[in-house]
C-alpha cells in the first residue's frame, strides 16, 4: 500500500477528518451506556425524574449526534476511496496503454486487464473499510486498556504482556497470507484468459466439438482458484482465535493473580468484575483490529501489483535530438538488425531509402520479417543495432507525439471496437466527417452507404458483422483519414476481391500522391509499381529493386510473378 | 419452479441489437426467485451447512459459559484472607479449558465456511462456464467479453464475501436475539412494548433503504461490468492504439467510464451505509426509552431495580444483533445485484437444443444440398436469399464474390452456427436440423481466415482437434504445411508457448498451423475460408501438394481471392449482394461472359 501513498496523500486531509469525525461518533456511542449507567445507578435511587428526563434527553441528543456524524464520516470514505482509486485506475491505464509491445507480451493482456478491475476494486475496498472500520477498533482497544491501567496497573499489565504474543500471530499470519493473495490474483489471471480464448475462439471450439475439452480446462484453473483462495482464507482465519484465546488465557490469569492479589489485600473483588467488563471491550477491539489486518493482507496483495505495473519502466524513451543529416530521404534503414528473442535474427542488416512519395513493396515468405520491418518502423520496438532515419532524424530522437502523427496504419487482422462504423474511423480523432468519408470513399468503403444509419451503423466487438473485406476496408479509411505522411499497410487488403483491390490502388496513386506508402502484400499486382520493392527470404533481402528489375535480376521474384500472372494470361 | 429462460428483458437473451451494447442491463429477478437459486447453492452442500450450523451453536454455547464461571470464581473471591482458591483453581482451569476449546471450535467453523463459500463461488463459476460453452455464435458477436469476464471473476467473488462473512452472522443473530426476547418478555412486558414502537421501524426503515438501495448496487455493478468491458476492449486494440498515438483520447473515454463507474459505487456506498448508523440510532432511541420509561416504572413501585438493570442487559443483547442484522442486509444488497448477473448469464437463452430425437451422424458420405435458404441477423436486411445448390460427395464448390456477398455467412450456415430464417439443408438427405450439433460439426473440417490459437504449446495447438496424435503424425502435418522448418528453429521447438500477443509469430505462420492442425483430422468435408490469405504465394504453391491430398474424396467448401485456386472447382457458385448471380464451372463462366469473367479479368488489371 505505501507505494501507492502518492495517490492517497492528497486525500489525506479529508481522510483525516473522516477519521476524526468517526472518532467523534464512537465517543458519543460510548457516552450513551455512561449515560445510562449514571442514570440507573444516581437519578433512579435518589428518585429524581426531572434528572431521569434530562438523562433520557442527553441519551437522545448522543444518540442524534452519533447517527449524524457516522454518516458524514460514511459519505466521505466513500468519497475519497471512490476518487483515490479513480486516480490510481487512471495513471494505472494509461501505464497500460502505453506498454511496449513487448511489455505488454511478458505481462499479458489478461494480466494487465485484471490489474485494473478486481486489484484496483480490492484496493478501493481496503481503502473505504479502513476509514469506517479503522477508527473504532482501535480506540476501544486504546480506550479499554487505558482504563484498566488507571484500575489497576499491576492486572493489566498481564493483558499488556500478552499483546506481543497476538503481534506475533498477526504478523506471521501476514506474512504468510500476502503471498497466497498474490498467487490467487495470478490464478486469477489464468482463469481470465481461458475464458478470453473460449470467447475468441468460439467457433473453431464447436467445429471441432471441444466444449468438453474446454469445460475441463476451465476447471482445472477453476479448481486450482478455489484452492489457493481457500488456503488464503484458512491461514487468516487464524488470527481471529488465536488472538481472542491469548486474550482469555490472559484473562483467566487475571482472575488467578487477582485471586491472589486480593487474599492479599492488595484490591478489591470489584475490580476484577470491573476488568471483565473492559475485558470485553477490548476483545471486541482486538477483533476489529485483526479484520483489518485480513482486509490489509488481501488489499496489500493487490496494491503490489498495482504498483508494480505502474513502476514498469518506459523502455522506448527518446534521446536527444541532432541536427537531422543534410539531403536525406524520407526514409532510411540504415544497416538495421533486430531480434524478438535474442535468439536468430528477424532482421538481418537491412538497408534501404525511400524518397517523399515513394511507394516500397516488402513481399516475402511467411514468417521472413516483413511485419517485423513495419514494427521497427513505427517504433513498437527498437532495432539492437543500427538506426532507422525520418527525414534525416533517427526515429528514437522524435517525440512521440509527433512520431505517431506521421503515420496511418493498417495491422494484419487489426482492431475494430464495439461502436459506430464512422467511430472506428475516426478512432479517437478529432477529424471532420468530411475527411471521414472521403477517406472512406477512397478506401473503396462504399458499402457503408448502403447500411442503414450509414456512418453510424454498428460495428460489434471484434467487427464479427461484417466481413473480412468490409472490416479491411473500414480500417485502410481509418488510415487514409488523417492524410498522413507515411501509409503503412501490412497485408491491408488480402481479403479484398481484386477488382475492389485495383481500384483501391488506383484511388491511392490519384489522392495521395505525396504520401510515402509502405506496403507488405502477397500479391505482385498489389506491389508492381511500387518505386522500391524488397524480396525476403528468412530476414535476408534476397532482391531489391522495382517490378522490372527484379524481373531481371530476382529468380525468386519472377517465379512468384509467373505463378500469380503466368496463370492469368493462361486464363484470360 | 418458472422457467428462467422466460424472464424478459435479460440482457443476454437473444434479441436485437440496441446499437449501444454497453447499455446492457442485468435482468431484475425476483427477490423470492433469486434467495430460492442461491439457497439451491448452499443446499446442495447441506452437509457443510449442518457442520457450519452445529459448529456456530456450540461455540455461541461455550463462548456464554465462559463468563459463568469467571462469575463463579468472583464469587469465590470475596475479599482479603477470604478467598476459596481451590474454587478459584477448578474454575480457572475449566476457563482455559473452554477457551481452548471454544477458540478451536470458532476455527474449524471459519474452515467450514471458507470451504462451504468458496466451494459454491466454484460451482457458480462452473455453471457460468458452462452456460458459455453452450451459448450460440451470435451471442459473443454481442457481449463484451470484459463484461462477462467481470461477471465471472468480481460477481461470483462479491456472492461469495457475502456468503461467507453474512451467512453466519445472521444464524447466530436469529438465535441471540430469540433467547434476549423471551427473557425481556419474562421480565417485564409492559417495557417490551418500547419494542413495539422500534422494532417495526428497524423493519420498515431497513425495507425503505434496501428498495432505494437496490437498484444503485444494480448500477454499481453494471458500471463496473462496463469499465471491464472497455478495458478489455482497448487493452486487446492497444498496439493499433498506440500505432496511432491515441493513448491520451482513449484515455479520456475510459476516463469518462471510470467516472461513471465511480459514481456509481460512491452514490450506492454512501447511500448503503447509511443502514448502519440509522439502525444503530433507532436502537438507541429503544435504549433510552427503556431507561426512562423503566425508572418511571421503578418509581412508580412496578418494578424491581434488579430486574431494571437485567432488563437493560438483555435489550442491549437484543438490538445489537438486529443492528447488525440491518448492516448486513445492506450489504446483502449488493451481493444481490452481483448475484442478479450471475444468473441471467447462467439464464442467457443456449443454442436451441438439438432434438430430442437428433440422430448421430456416423458414415458421412458428405451430399450437400441447400434448399431456397434464407437468412438475415436483422430481419428486413437479408445476407442471404433464396440460395439453393448441391455438392455432391466428393465434389469441390468454390464460392466467389465481392466482399460482404454472404460467403462467411453460408459457411456458418452449413455449420449451423447459424440456423436459417426458412429453406433447409440437407446433408446426406437428411435435414441438419434432425442431426445432433456436434456430430454434424466433426464432419466438417474448417480452416478459417481468423486464427485462433491459445496459450499452450505449439504441440498442444497442433493435437488441439485429435488428442492423442502421435509425434510422427504431428510432424508430417507440420511438414506438409511447411511450418516444420520454422518450428524446429526455435529454441523449444514443438514446445514453444504461444503467447497473447505472439508478436513473434506472423499471421501466416499462424495460419499455417492451423492448416497442420486441419491435415491431423479426419473429416469427411472440408471447408476453406481464406485459409491461406496471409500466406504469401510461394509458400502456399508449396503447400498445394498437401492442401491437394487434404481434399482428395472430401466434399470442399473453398472460399478464396486468388481466383488460380479455384479454377479447378466442380461447381463455382458467384454470390453478389446474397443472391446466387451465377454458378457453374470455370470453363462454362468464363463463355458467360457475365459476372465472374469481369471479376476474373479484374485480377490482372494492373498486370496485363
Amino acid at each position: 500500500m505505501l507505494q501507492l501513498k502518492k495517490y492517497i496523500l492528497p486525500y489525506l486531509p479529508i481522510i483525516l477528518l473522516t477519521t476524526l469525525i468517526k472518532l467523534g461518533g464512537a465517543v458519543m456511542e460510548l457516552l450513551i451506556p455512561d449515560l445510562m449507567e449514571t442514570m440507573l445507578d444516581v437519578k433512579v435511587a435518589e428518585g429524581d425524574l426531572q434528572g431521569i428526563y434530562l438523562y433520557g434527553g442527553l441519551m437522545l441528543l448522543c444518540a442524534v449526534l452519533c447517527l449524524v456524524l457516522n454518516i458524514i464520516a460514511n459519505r466521505m470514505s466513500a468519497f475519497s476511496s471512490g476518487k483515490i482509486t479513480k486516480a490510481i485506475r487512471h495513471d494505472l491505464f494509461r501505464r497500460l496503454g502505453t506498454l511496449s509491445a513487448a511489455q505488454m507480451d511478458a505481462m499479458t493482456v489478461s494480466s494487465a486487464e485484471s490489474r485494473l478491475t478486481s486489484d484496483t476494486y480490492n484496493i478501493n475496498q481496503l481503502l473505504a473499510r479502513l476509514q469506517r472500520l479503522g477508527i473504532r477498533a482501535p480506540i476501544l482497544l486504546l480506550g479499554g486498556t487505558i482504563m484498566m491501567l488507571k484500575m489497576e496497573p499491576v492486572l493489566a499489565l498481564v493483558l499488556i504482556a500478552l499483546l506481543p504474543v497476538i503481534a506475533l500471530v498477526v504478523c506471521f499470519v501476514t506474512k504468510t497470507s500476502v503471498p497466497l493473495y498474490t498467487k490467487q490474483q495470478f490464478v486469477l489471471d489464468k482463469v481470465v484468459r481461458v475464458v478470453q480464448e473460449n470467447i475468441t475462439g468460439i467457433r473453431v471450439i464447436k467445429a471441432l466439438s471441444k466444449s468438453e475439452y474446454e469445460k475441463q480446462r476451465f476447471h482445472n484453473v477453476n479448481d486450482e482458484l478455489t484452492q489457493v483462495d481457500q488456503k488464503a482464507g484458512i491461514v487468516t482465519s487464524v488470527t481471529n482465535p488465536a488472538s481472542s484465546l491469548t486474550l482469555n488465557i490472559g484473562l483467566t490469569l487475571v482472575v488467578l493473580i487477582g485471586a491472589f492479589r486480593v487474599d492479599a489485600g492488595a484490591c478489591k473483588s470489584g475490580v476484577i468484575v470491573a476488568f471483565l467488563q473492559y475485558f470485553v471491550m477490548i476483545l471486541n477491539g482486538m477483533m476489529g483490529v485483526t479484520r483489518i489486518f485480513v482486509m490489509w493482507s488481501k488489499g496489500e496483495a493487490s496494491a503490489k501489483r498495482v504498483a508494480q505495473a505502474l513502476s514498469t519502466p518506459d523502455d522506448l524513451t527518446v534521446i536527444p535530438a541532432r541536427e537531422p543529416e543534410p539531403d536525406a530521404p524520407h526514409i532510411e534503414f540504415r544497416d538495421v538488425s533486430f531480434s524478438y528473442t535474442g535468439i536468430g535474427k528477424n532482421v538481418d542488416h537491412l538497408s534501404f531509402r525511400l524518397e517523399h512519395g515513394q511507394t516500397l513493396g516488402i513481399l516475402g515468405a511467411t514468417g521472413s520479417g516483413k511485419t517485423t520491418i513495419l514494427n521497427l518502423l513505427l517504433r513498437l520496438y527498437d532495432p539492437q543495432e543500427g538506426k532507422i532515419l525520418l527525414d534525416g532524424q533517427d526515429i528514437r530522437s522524435i517525440p512521440y507525439e509527433t512520431l505517431r502523427k506521421k503515420f496511418g496504419i493498417v495491422f494484419q487482422n487489426d482492431f475494430l471496437a464495439a461502436g459506430t462504423i464512422g467511430e472506428n474511423i475516426r478512432f479517437f480523432r478529432d477529424l471532420p466527417q468530411e475527411a471521414v468519408s472521403q477517406a472512406a470513399h477512397h478506401a473503396q468503403a462504399d458499402f457503408i452507404r448502403t447500411k442503414e444509419g450509414q456512418m453510424d451503423a454498428s460495428v460489434v466487438m471484434r467487427g464479427n458483422n461484417l466481413s473480412g473485406g468490409q472490416k479491411q476496408r473500414i480500417l485502410i479509411a481509418r488510415a487514409l483519414a488523417g492524410n498522413p505522411e507515411i501509409l503503412v499497410l501490412d497485408d491491408a487488403s488480402s481479403a479484398l476481391d481484386y477488382r475492389t483491390d485495383s481500384l483501391l490502388r488506383k484511388a491511392l496513386r490519384q489522392h495521395y500522391r505525396d504520401t510515402t506508402t509502405v506496403l507488405v502484400a502477397q500479391r505482385i499486382s498489389s506491389l508492381r509499381h511500387a518505386d522500391l520493392i524488397l524480396v525476403l527470404s528468412d530476414s535476408q533481402v534476397i532482391g531489391a529493386g522495382t517490378h522490372e528489375q527484379l524481373m531481371e535480376t530476382c529468380e525468386e521474384y519472377r517465379i512468384i510473378a509467373q505463378t500469380q500472372m503466368g496463370d492469368g494470361k493462361e486464363g484470360a | 419452479m418458472a422457467n428462467p429462460n422466460i424472464i424478459g428483458g435479460n440482457r443476454y437473451s437473444r434479441g436485437e441489437m440496441n446499437g449501444d451494447n454497453r447499455a446492457q442491463k442485468a435482468a431484475k429477478i425476483p427477490k423470492g426467485q433469486l434467495l430460492r437459486r442461491l439457497w439451491r447453492y448452499l443446499g446442495g452442500n447441506r452437509l457443510l451447512l449442518i457442520l457450519a450450523l452445529f459448529l456456530s451453536v456450540s461455540s455461541s454455547v461455550l463462548n456464554l459459559y465462559g463468563p459463568k464461571l469467571s462469575g463463579q470464581a468472583i464469587n469465590a473471591i470475596s475479599g482479603a484472607g477470604n478467598v476459596d482458591f481451590p474454587v478459584v483453581y477448578r474454575c480457572a482451569f475449566l476457563m482455559a479449558v473452554f477457551y481452548i476449546c471454544s477458540s478451536l471450535l470458532s476455527f474449524l467453523l471459519q474452515v467450514v465456511v471458507i470451504r462451504l463459500s468458496r466451494r459454491i463461488s466454484r460451482q457458480m463459476r462452473r455453471d457460468v462456464f458452462e452456460r458459455l460453452t453452450t451459448l450460440p455464435v451470435s451471442f459473443f458477436d454481442r457481449y463484451q467479453t470484459g463484461d462477462i469476464i467481470s461477471t465471472i471473476t468480481y460477481d461470483v467473488d462479491t456472492v461469495n464475501q457475502s456468503i461467507s462473512t453474512d451467512l453466519l452472522q445472521v444464524l447466530q443473530s436469529i438465535v441471540t436475539v430469540t433467547v434476549s426476547f423471551w427473557m425481556m418478555l419474562s421480565i417485564a412486558p409492559k417495557l417490551v412494548l418500547v419494542f413495539a414502537v422500534t422494532v417495526p421501524m428497524t423493519i420498515f426503515f431497513t425495507k425503505w433503504l434496501t428498495k432505494r438501495v437496490r437498484p444503485l448496487f444494480r448500477r454499481r455493478s453494471a458500471k463496473l461490468g462496463q469499465l471491464n468491458g472497455f478495458v478489455e476492449e482497448m487493452l486487446s486494440g492497444q498496439k493499433t492504439i498506440r500505432a496511432y498515438g491515441r493513448e491520451e483520447a482513449v484515455l479520456k473515454q475510459f476516463d469518462e467510464r471510470n467516472q461513471e463507474a465511480v459514481d456509481a459505487y460512491t452514490v450506492a456506498e454512501a447511500n448503503g451505509t447509511i443502514t448502519g448508523p440509522s439502525v444503530n440510532f433507532i436502537n438507541n432511541i429503544s435504549l433510552s426509552m427503556v431507561c426512562v420509561f423503566g425508572s418511571v416504572l421503578f418509581l412508580r413501585g412496578h418494578l424491581l431495580l434488579g430486574h431494571l438493570s437485567s432488563f437493560v442487559q438483555y435489550s442491549r443483547r437484543f438490538s445489537g444483533p438486529i443492528n447488525e442484522f440491518a448492516n448486513i442486509i445492506a450489504e446483502l444488497q449488493s451481493a444481490f445485484a452481483a448475484a442478479e448477473r450471475v444468473f441471467s448469464l447462467i439464464d442467457a437463452q443456449p443454442e436451441v437444443p438439438d432434438a430430442e430425437d437428433a440422430e448421430e451422424l456416423t458414415d458421412v458420405k458428405g451430399d450437400v444440398r441447400l434448399e431456397k435458404v434464407d437468412f438475415s441477423f436483422v430481419p428486413g436486411t437479408p445476407i442471404i436469399e433464396d440460395l439453393s445448390f448441391h455438392a455432391p460427395p466428393g465434389s469441390m464448390t468454390a464460392i466467389v464474390g465481392p466482399t460482404g456477398a454472404g460467403k462467411t455467412t453460408i459457411i456458418n450456415l452449413l455449420m449451423r452456427f447459424y440456423d436459417t430464417d426458412s429453406g433447409c439443408i440437407y446433408l446426406d438427405g437428411k435435414d441438419i436440423r434432425t442431426l445432433t450439433r456436434a456430430s454434424l460439426r466433426k464432419a466438417y473440417t474448417m480452416v478459417l481466415q481468423d486464427t485462433w490459437l491459445f496459450h499452450g504449446t505449439i504441440y498442444d495447438n497442433l493435437v488441439y482437434g485429435k488428442p492423442g496424435a502421435t509425434m510422427e503424425e504431428v510432424v508430417a502435418a507440420a511438414k506438409a504445411a511447411h511450418i516444420h522448418s520454422y518450428i524446429s528453429r526455435l529454441p523449444d521447438g514443438y514446445n514453444t508457448v504461444l503467447s497473447d500477443n505472439g508478436t513473434s509469430i506472423s499471421k501466416g505462420q499462424k495460419q499455417l498451423l492451423t492448416i497442420a492442425r486441419a491435415m491431423l483430422l479426419d473429416a469427411n468435408m472440408l471447408i476453406l475460408d481464406e485459409a491461406t490469405s496471409n500466406v504469401d504465394t510461394r509458400t502456399e504453391q508449396k503447400i498445394q501438394d498437401a492442401m491437394r491430398k487434404l481434399m482428395q474424396g472430401k466434399t470442399c467448401f473453398i472460399i478464396a481471392h486468388r481466383l488460380s485456386t479455384i479454377r479447378s472447382a466442380d461447381h463455382i457458385l458467384v454470390l453478389n449482394e446474397g443472391k446466387v448471380v451465377e454458378q457453374g464451372t470455370h470453363d462454362s463462366l468464363m463463355a458467360q461472359n457475365g459476372f465472374y469473367s469481369s471479376l476474373y479479368h479484374s485480377q490482372f488489371d494492373s498486370v496485363s
